[in-house]
């Protein structure tokens, strides 16, 4: 198992970075949830734009 | 035939026609492409036309005031081209347009391209800067950055060491003095009030930012306003306080707050206060017109409490943009807001905030380091405050919120 590959996604609207090694368990996303286990329904904390407006982006 | 057989037959037939007119949306920022990409999700095939003044290029605006720290220039917060939205969305797009007039009542908006029928039009037009009046033969050359192109310029004008004057301590204000003071530029920030975000923040809270941006090197001038600003020689600004002292910069910026756009709306005969005024179906007092966005006043009813009032910020854009698409699509949406924290983008000190309606009787206190309640008579927590690490608290005061009869008042 690695750990190396982790991704992060922003919001193109506001900035806010999903960290797929983070997660974010406030929202019940278990650190180490990778992109495409996000629920669908799930929205930007910050500004509320859907899943499908994040981009993958390179830290 | 008789004469009423002939009027009725007109009359539906010119109502065939306004069916099978394009939907119309008046403007091109984050309220207008939100609209659409929501619209098309319910509605992939009726005619969309979108009239914007400027290119078209979508892009995150709250990115314009924290994007000289990531050292982006403005194409590069561009982050989807116009073209490749109008082929995503399948809309025609016209750029450059200007919209002169809406004649509501044979459904055509006039403008710099000609007459154009709509089905529904949606007013997505934004708010402008206010310009403050003050004197002195520079106060034509104060910026305001409330569109890439502004970014564009104001970024043209900052060289290397560059002293700024911040006009306003507000939101903007504060988020543009964190990312050009971290960036490497000499920050002065004025403000009539004693602190920053003194509207938004608790005094103490207001404090903690005055002190973190006046570590990164930010220079306060509170409880004061620019007087005048004038040009001697080409070299620098002089600027002249009202209390007396004045400074030398080399821009001046200008984040005192945005007006809703309505002029095009009031003109049209659209009802409109500090903003255009819409139903909870976020309809105008004009038939088969609409608005969302930072030109719009919202009503009471989709606001809970508090009275009608503007939300110029993204979230509430995102929600209304939802409901807007059902109602356009013929399921008629009130849209009602879930709590919607401002996230302030100030590194140096990042703050979220509920804040509790505008009139709520009841007061601020701490809860512990970097937690204030806003406790409103009667014992109900109805906003709170974030600042720091504990940013990372905001699901759980959200439920806070939401369930205020767990709680205990201390």
């Amino acid at each position: 198992m690695t750990n190396s590959t982790f991704k992060t996604y922003m919001c193109i609207v506001c900035g806010f970075i999903y960290d797929e090694a983070t997660g974010r368990p406030e929202d019940a996303i278990a650190p180490g949830t990778p992109w495409a286990d996000v629920p669908e329904d799930w929205t930007c904390p910050d500004c509320g734009v859907a899943k499908a407006d994040f981009e993958v982006v390179e830290i | 035939m008789t004469q009423r057989a002939t009027e009725n037959q007109q009359s539906s037939s010119q109502n065939a026609d306004i069916a099978a007119r394009p939907l119309v949306i008046i403007g091109s920022g984050l309220a207008g492409w939100s609209a659409i990409k929501e619209f098309r999700k319910l509605d992939p095939h009726t005619p969309v036309l979108m009239f914007t003044r400027e290119s078209g290029d979508f892009y995150a605006k709250p990115a314009l005031s924290n994007a000289f720290a990531q050292k982006k220039d403005a194409d590069q917060l561009i982050t989807t081209t116009a073209e490749k939205m109008v082929s995503a969305t399948g809309v025609t797009l016209l750029q450059n347009t200007e919209v002169t007039s809406i004649d509501a009542a044979t459904q055509e908006v006039v403008t710099s391209k000609g007459r154009f029928g709509y089905s529904q039009l949606v007013l997505a037009n934004g708010a402008s800067a206010i310009k403050l009046p003050i004197s002195g033969n520079a106060a034509n050359e104060i910026i305001s950055v409330n569109s890439l192109r502004d970014y564009s310029r104001f970024r043209g004008l900052l060289f290397e060491g560059a002293r700024v004057l911040i006009m306003g301590a507000g939101l903007i204000g504060c988020e543009f003095a964190n990312d050009l003071a971290s960036s490497g530029y000499q920050v002065h920030v004025i403000d009539p009030n004693q602190g920053p975000l003194i509207n938004l923040l608790p005094q103490s809270a207001s404090e903690e930012m005055r002190s973190a941006l006046a570590g990164l090197g930010v220079v306060w001038h509170l409880g004061a306003s620019v007087h005048s600003i004038s040009r001697q020689g080409q070299a620098e600004l002089s600027v002249n306080l009202s209390d007396g002292e004045s400074l030398r910069v080399d821009v001046v910026l200008s984040a005192v707050g945005l007006k809703a756009d309505c002029e095009l709306a009031a003109k049209s005969g659209a009802q409109c206060d500090r903003g255009i005024l819409v139903n909870a179906f976020l309809q105008t007092s004009l038939q088969n017109v609409y608005a969302l966005g930072d030109n719009t006043q919202y009503a009471s009813q989709s606001l809970g409490a508090g009275g009608a009032r503007t939300l110029p910020y993204v979230m509430p854009i995102m929600n209304a943009a939802k409901a807007l698409a059902q109602t356009l699509t013929g399921h008629p949406t009130p849209v009602s807001f879930p709590v919607m924290p401002i996230v302030i983008k100030t590194p140096a000190l990042p703050l979220i905030i509920v804040t509790p309606a505008p009139g709520t009787p009841g007061e601020w206190r701490s809860v512990e380091a970097g937690i204030w309640n806003f406790w409103a008579v009667g014992g109900e927590i109805k906003g709170f405050l974030l600042m720091g690490a504990q940013t990372a608290q905001r699901s759980n005061q959200i439920k806070l919120l939401s369930n205020p009869q767990s709680l205990i008042a201390p």
